[in-house]
């Protein structure tokens, strides 16, 4: 029952610790613990302090195992329920590891679970991880195939580090030059990406609030000029104009027919690269005055991809801060003074009175931010919940206290009602500028959402009425908006500098890893590729820059390895002996590693009492040679040994 | 082959007195000629001292046996300076390290500052005492015992001190023919007594520089460093063998050689002497920690010739 100890046992419980460690929080709760057991229990038995189990336990493991995952995952394929499987094989295979065959598989097994960690995360941190339990794996592999037996384990991570070493440049060629397919290898399960943030064509009291609580990279901006000032960064999204009394929703998904509008200032340049959200929204500062490839820009100026965005997109955008909008259509002027039938009473009858009073719809405008700004309202992140069956007026005239999407709602209810067209319209504000990289990276918590009003002469006029509130919040950001008391998530706040360094310097990481390595699509390779001068590559040439890259590589490689040997060449003496230990071999009497060449003569001449006159003859001249003062004759010792038929 | 005549006749002629025990007595030998000291390591009463003895009077050297005790004081080993009347003067009293082949018996039951007192001179090849540095008589040579079975109120070496040594032999029971021919046989000492040396110091002088002329080639310089290698990067052994290990390998090697009669060093001379240079200077790993100095040469004597 007790089984014989691999020496690479230990190494080899680490390294798939390691490799499955990051496993434990993507599957389910009860697999890598148990996955762990088994390891402890082979742990144990290595050590002699438990028996491995038999045939029909392991029998009886492995069917539970395949039961569980199937009662967790309802089936066996599939990438949660297929990683699950092969991590619990792993460990039951560890407790039947008995012999070099086992370990081997298991190795293996090894590397192919490093490989299934990408299917869950693909940062540069989970890659600089896989590639240390590469390093772990294959340190394991050297040891367990090392001739003659087990050395220090530095002896074999510094092996496997110089073997992985030696890979990295065929790995750079075959990255770079192996043809990209146009899609996605295989898809990535749905499960993947129902989990993605981002704003929706939906706006309700509490969910801006609930998104800027997510430190999540939304998109990261480069500009070709200068940055624009803070207050004006507004990065326009889903525009709403439907209003049920609680809950907001967007209005236009069709592609406009003219865009109507005057640039009054210069154009800003930058390129966005947009996080996949799973929507169709790509984010643009007000006004996006262009449409980037399959992209559509719709009357409220929203910029839409023609596909909801499920992988990393980069598109070149240029954008006018100052504009004046033209023409309102009669379908938005209906849609823009829409209200329920009912409800919110007190919020239409202000709306009214104001418009009562005053007569210009500007003034009308400045008397609600006045509104906002001299009662007692409170800028917030957690909200009180809005219950009444009339949120707006419990808010305007109750809570008091709300997010940027309760300002923005309410304020376009306001005006509404005091029949004056207006839509919220959501997006990002602001962003953080990384000096590191000379980007700016806007994030979930950077979620906004502002009003539009129409004016006569002035067309749609952005109305902040957050900033009415808080002007700090349109300035500075968002932590520098909230209150004291507010508990501000962690990541908000402003830390030491440092500290801000260390999260450029991650997040320029961040942004180049995904920009180069995991966007590397077959655009970018063509571009790369026609940068470095071969124009518009086809498969063919692509295939034979290929092959000649790893051919150049292995060349290389062989050069330096053959240098070393022709260094360690054996000499002449040596050759002409070892052809002599050859021949013997042949009849069964093979010179032992270890044995000098005075003991094998002495067991050759032993064995066959014929052959002693010319092996002592033929060592002697080759002890001469090979350990004498260097006067030996080797001409002799070579006819001797050509003569020489065992 | 002088040499080998000469060393043949040495081991013949303390073979007759030592029975059954040639390997010995040549290991022994050729430790001496390799001008190193030598530690034995066995049970009381296996002929220890009779070797020691008779290696004395085969090479014509002045022996004296320390009889090592708890209480022997390094004084009592180096010599001590005594008043006297005539001349009004101190006076030296050489100790009996003063001599050409010291037998330290029970090395291990003196307390460390005696073993200390008597390794130091062992290394210095002389003597600092009372504020004057006397040389010690040429050739200089330890033969220290130790039992390592009865360690209670001993202080075994510790591993620097070893290192000293450059071989450490044990010689065993002798066998059943030499056990009869020893009962059979006269009293040995009375048979060391009427011997007469069989090598004169100026052989002896010439055999030590002989050996330090045996050819060492690269080659076997590549197997030593591939012993050496072995040690330091094998995971069951905690230490590998140091640069004047690989030296006290070396000069062993040299002198096996010698003795067999050949003017340069095989890996089979390596082989013949590693276990005695080796063994004892060999520790085992913690996790090993049941590693038996035979099983750790086994592994060293694995080690293939380049």
């Amino acid at each position: 029952m007790k089984a014989r100890v691999l020496p690479a046992d230990e190494f080899l419980l680490l390294a798939l610790a390691l490799v499955v460690a990051p496993h434990a929080v993507h599957l389910q709760p009860w697999v890598v613990p148990l996955a762990a057991v088994m390891g402890l229990w082979r742990w144990a038995a290595g050590r002699g302090r438990a028996g491995l189990p038999g045939k029909w336990f392991l029998a009886a493991m492995a069917v539970s195992a395949l039961a569980g995952i199937l009662l967790s995952h309802g089936t066996l394929f599939g990438r949660d329920a297929g990683v699950a499987l092969l991590t619990l094989l792993g460990g039951l295979k560890l407790l039947e590891l008995r012999g070099y065959r086992d370990a081997l598989i298991l190795v293996f097994l090894g590397y192919f679970l490093v490989a299934t960690n990408f299917f869950f995360s693909q940062s540069v941190f989970i890659a600089v991880y896989m590639l240390a339990a590469t390093l772990a794996m294959t340190t394991v592999l050297v040891g367990i195939n090392h001739p003659g037996g087990e050395r220090h384990w530095r002896v074999h991570l510094r092996l496997a580090g110089r073997m992985l070493a030696q890979a990295v440049p065929v790995m750079v060629v075959l990255f770079v030059l192996f043809p990209r397919l146009p899609g996605p290898l295989w898809g990535m399960p749905a499960d993947s990406r129902s989990s993605m943030t981002g704003l929706s064509d939906e706006m309700s009291p509490g969910s801006i609030s609930q998104l800027s609580r997510s430190n999540a990279v939304a998109f990261r901006v480069e500009f070709q000029g200068a940055l624009p000032k803070t207050s004006a960064l507004y990065w326009r999204g889903p525009v709403m104009w439907f209003f049920d009394g609680r809950r907001w929703k967007a209005g236009f998904f069709g592609r406009s027919a003219t865009l109507r509008y005057t640039a009054l200032s210069g154009p800003v340049n930058y390129t966005v690269t947009l996080e996949p959200h799973n929507k169709p929204w790509l984010f643009a500062l007000d006004l996006p005055a262009v449409t980037p490839e399959r992209a559509r820009i719709t009357p409220d100026f929203q910029v839409l991809s023609a596909r909801p965005v499920a992988h990393r997109e980069r598109y070149a955008m240029t954008s006018y801060l100052d504009y004046r909008t033209d023409g309102l259509t009669s379908l938005e002027r209906r849609w823009s003074l829409l209200l329920p039938g009912e409800g919110n009473p007190r919020t239409r009858e202000l709306g009214r009175e104001w418009r009562g009073q005053l007569r210009d719809p500007a003034a009308v405008a400045a008397r609600a931010l006045r509104f906002y700004r001299e009662e007692t309202f409170a800028y917030t992140l957690s909200p009180p919940l809005l219950l009444s069956a009339d949120p707006v007026d419990e808010f305007l005239f109750g809570s008091r206290k709300g997010f940027c999407e309760h300002y923005a709602g309410s304020f376009v209810v306001l005006m509404r009602a005091a029949g004056i067209p207006a839509r919220v319209v959501t997006g990002y504000q602001g962003g953080e500028f990384n000096a590191l990289g000379g980007y700016l990276t806007v994030r979930q918590s950077d979620a906004h959402a502002w009003a539009e009003v129409w004016l006569e002469g002035r067309g749609w006029v952005r109305v902040d009425p957050t900033a009415a509130v808080s002007p700090t919040r349109v300035e500075s950001g968002i932590a520098a908006a909230l209150p004291a008391p507010d508990p501000i998530p962690g990541f908000l706040k402003r830390d030491s500098p440092w500290l801000q360094n260390l999260r450029f310097g991650l997040d320029f990481l961040n942004g180049g890893w995904n920009l180069w390595v995991l966007s590397y699509n077959q655009e970018r390779q063509m571009q790369l590729l026609a940068r470095l001068g071969f124009g518009l590559a086809s498969w063919r040439e692509m295939a034979a820059g290929l092959l000649a890259g790893v051919a150049g590589l292995l060349a290389a490689f062989s050069f330096f390895m053959l240098r070393d040997r022709a260094r360690a060449r054996p000499d002449p003496a040596s050759r002409a002996y070892r052809r002599f230990c050859k021949g013997l071999a042949k009849v069964g009497l093979e010179r032992r590693p270890e044995e000098g060449p005075l003991d094998f003569a002495a067991r050759v001449a032993a064995a066959r009492p014929d052959l002693k006159p010319a092996a002592e003859e033929i060592t002697a001249l080759y002890v001469d040679l090979r350990y004498g003062p260097g006067a030996g004759d080797l001409a002799e010792l070579r006819r001797r040994v050509g003569a020489f038929r065992p | 082959m002088k040499n080998r005549e000469l060393t043949d006749r040495v081991a013949a002629y303390a073979g007759s007195v030592v029975l059954g025990k040639e390997r010995q007595i040549r290991l022994a030998l050729a430790c001496l000629l390799a001008r190193g000291h030598l530690l034995i390591e066995d049970q009381p009463g296996v002929g220890k001292t009779t070797l020691a003895h008779v290696l004395a009077k085969a090479l014509g050297l002045a022996f004296q046996r320390i009889q090592f005790t708890s209480d022997l004081l390094p004084a009592d080993i180096l010599g001590i300076s005594v008043y006297d009347r005539d001349s009004a003067a101190f006076k030296f009293h050489p100790g009996p390290i003063f001599a050409q082949l010291i037998l330290a018996d029970e090395i291990n039951r003196a307390t460390p500052k005696t073993q200390s007192a008597l390794l130091e001179a062992m290394e210095e090849q002389q003597v600092t005492a009372e504020g004057d540095t006397r040389r010690l008589p040429e050739p200089f040579f330890v033969i220290a015992t130790q039992n390592p079975a009865q360690q209670i109120g001993t202080f075994p070496l510790p591993e620097s001190q070893l290192d000293r040594f450059l071989m450490c032999i044990a010689l065993g029971y002798p066998d059943r023919q030499a056990e009869r021919a020893l009962l059979q046989g006269v009293d040995r000492r009375e048979l060391i007594e009427g011997l007469e040396p069989c090598l004169t110091a100026g052989e002896l002088k010439t055999l030590q520089t002989a050996v330090r002329e045996v050819t060492v080639a690269d080659a076997l310089l590549d197997y030593l460093q591939a012993l050496i290698d072995h040690t330091r990067q094998s995971p069951r052994l905690q230490a590998g063998l140091s640069p004047r290990a690989g030296l006290a390998l070396l000069h062993a090697a040299q002198a096996w050689a010698l003795m067999e009669g050949r003017t340069l060093v095989l890996p089979e001379d390596m082989q013949a002497v590693l276990p005695s240079v080796a063994g004892h200077r060999l520790r085992p790993h913690a996790r090993y920690g049941d590693l038996s100095r035979e099983e750790m040469v086994a592994e060293l004597l694995q080690v293939p010739v380049p």
